[in-house]
């Protein structure tokens, strides 16, 4: 009797630990909202000042904060990095993925440039991140597609291998197939194999996109000169002119936040399988 | 028809494997090259051979960087790894509203990391002193760190978490049974049989959370800007702040260098240890 009992309580200690958990996960956003809805004469020092309800749900913060950061500028930024570097990749990463992958078992050379491109990975950011600063400055890259181009690199060792790995689950008798009909090797790639990995595309459209969109680093270093912003760099030069008006400070911060958080809630499925396939692949 | 095929790979590889020569392998000599010179970013330098590699290993701030970055990629390794399990074995048990619990528990990782940075900031300065009555642990070296782990941390839980559920769920449900009737329950039970199933993620996630770790950027930006006394300066941070503003661009090219193979022998040998581990199953 008091073996079931235990039993029944046992049940429940899962579900206490994961709300208890999930408001670790919840303050820091309700305090984000919160405070980007309050005025500055609400702010006191003691916490319940802090934490309580606004006194009203004016949206002066977030106009104000748009204006600071050039708000729309940034996100039309942010919006044009993403999309080209996704459809970029999606192309490119693919292609290399499906040469590199169909011949690399056979030719020594393809295998040298799968590994050559596969270690890339190793590469960490710190290493580049000065040279290529220099260069993209000599090439007149210095501004938003210099990004894109250097993402594309970036991500295309990752990429490469997902591709490529991927293309061994498809069984070479449908490109020879399409041949027989006397397609070429690009009309069959596109016609075929390349809606064949839409799965993949998925994947990488999913993971590209996060890690293109919150980056900074990369933004940083290349556009420090061109008074463009990507909305995550738009919150580091705009840092100083927020002052104490910490109020401002997160309606900004909840704008920069709002966009990934509603592609979240509308995708959150396609993102979940699209992070785990590419770790777990 | 042969020939088209061979044509094709050799036209879409070769521009590709172009692009990426340019953007990684070009800047990667270029930051071996610039490490042997006294290059201040600007003018004129000249080669000082192997001086920037001598001057790096005495110096304390280099020295300190390091001590900081695997302190930090340590700590926040087991704790990320240690919380992602135990929520992955609730998440995984019959609990009520699981898809949404895994949703929410996931929701971190697609937040910019520097403006979580920024929310946590004002956490530390204002809010938690004011809960525990004691000053920011932002403003002590002795514990700005912690600081740092706890957000990075934060992040990286909700990754790691979702991959262990993949891993959770590759585990039979015949096997708990079978277990079962041996006596291996609560601990036991995941101690001798699901952990070292779920090996290969654990490998995953260690592969995962060490790299990005060791590589962090965005979360000392925000947080601390390597303060206070120098005692948060990742080696990425300050590779980016002494080499790209500080006019050390030939010393922290040598740095650059240095954390490079640094990487390289640890993912190496992370790789061949969980090869091992993976072999003995």
């Amino acid at each position: 009797m008091t073996e079931s009992k235990s039993i029944r309580v046992w049940k429940y200690v899962p579900m206490i630990f994961l709300i208890l958990g999930l408001i670790t996960i919840i303050f820091p956003l309700y305090m984000t909202i919160i405070i980007a809805f309050k005025q500055p004469s609400e702010m006191t020092n003691s916490i319940s000042g802090i934490l309580s309800l606004p006194q009203s749900w004016s949206l002066n913060n977030f106009r104000e904060a748009m204006e600071v950061t050039d708000f729309w500028h940034s996100l039309g930024n942010s919006l044009l990095i993403s999309g080209i570097t996704i459809i970029l990749s999606l192309a490119l990463h693919s292609l290399m993925g499906y040469s590199l992958g169909r011949n690399k078992a056979s030719s020594k050379f393809y295998n040298f440039v799968y590994l050559f491109i596969v270690s890339g990975m190793f590469v960490p950011f710190a290493i580049l991140m000065m040279p290529i600063a220099k260069q993209t400055a000599e090439m007149h890259l210095a501004n938003w597609f210099g990004v894109v181009l250097l993402y594309v690199v970036f991500y295309m060792p990752m990429n490469v291998l997902l591709y490529s790995g991927y293309l061994v689950n498809i069984p070479m008798a449908l490109e020879e197939a399409a041949k027989v009909d006397g397609a070429s090797t690009w009309t069959t790639y596109w016609k075929i194999i390349f809606p064949i990995m839409k799965p993949m595309h998925a994947t990488v459209a999913v993971i590209t996109a996060l890690s293109v969109w919150n980056d900074v680093m990369t933004p940083l270093i290349v556009m420090a000169g061109s008074s463009q912003n990507t909305l995550p760099l738009a919150q580091l030069n705009f840092q100083s002119q927020f002052g104490t008006n910490y109020n401002l400070a997160f309606a900004s911060y909840l704008l920069a936040l709002l966009p990934i958080l509603i592609f979240y809630i509308v995708c959150q499925k396609q993102i979940l399988n699209g992070v785990v396939n590419g770790a777990v692949k | 028809m042969k020939n088209d095929r061979k044509m094709t790979f050799l036209l879409i590889t070769i521009p590709i494997l172009a692009l990426f020569v340019c953007f990684n392998t070009i800047p990667l000599i270029r930051g071996v090259v610039y490490s042997f010179t006294n290059f201040r970013g600007f003018g004129t330098y000249d080669w000082v051979g192997l001086r920037n590699y001598i001057d790096l290993f005495s110096d304390a701030r280099v020295g300190k960087s390091y001590w900081f970055t695997f302190k930090l990629a340590v700590v926040s390794t087991i704790v990320t790894n240690v919380i992602s399990l135990v929520l992955a074995l609730a998440l995984n048990s019959k609990i009520r509203a699981k898809s949404f619990f895994r949703g929410a528990y996931f929701l971190p990782n697609v937040l910019g990391a520097l403006v979580v940075g920024y929310i946590f900031n004002y956490f530390f300065t204002y809010i938690l002193p004011a809960l525990t009555g004691t000053s920011s642990i932002l403003s002590n070296p002795g514990t700005a760190w912690i600081g740092v782990v706890v957000v990075c941390a934060w992040q990286a839980i909700a990754m790691n978490t979702i991959i262990y559920i993949s891993g959770l769920q590759t585990v039979p449900e015949d096997v708990y049974e079978a277990g079962g009737l041996d006596g291996a329950t609560g601990w036991k039970q995941f101690r001798y049989l699901t952990f070292p199933l779920i090996i290969p993620f654990f490998s995953i996630n260690m592969v995962l959370c060490v790299k990005n770790f060791l590589m962090v950027f965005d979360q000392i930006m925000a947080l601390t800007k390597g303060g206070p006394a120098q005692s948060t300066e990742s080696i990425s941070y300050l590779i980016y702040n002494n080499g790209m503003a500080g006019g050390q661009f030939g010393f922290q090219s040598a740095n650059a260098v240095v954390f490079f193979v640094v990487i390289v022998v640890l993912s190496v040998a992370q790789m061949k240890f969980s090869g091992s581990k993976e072999e003995q199953l």
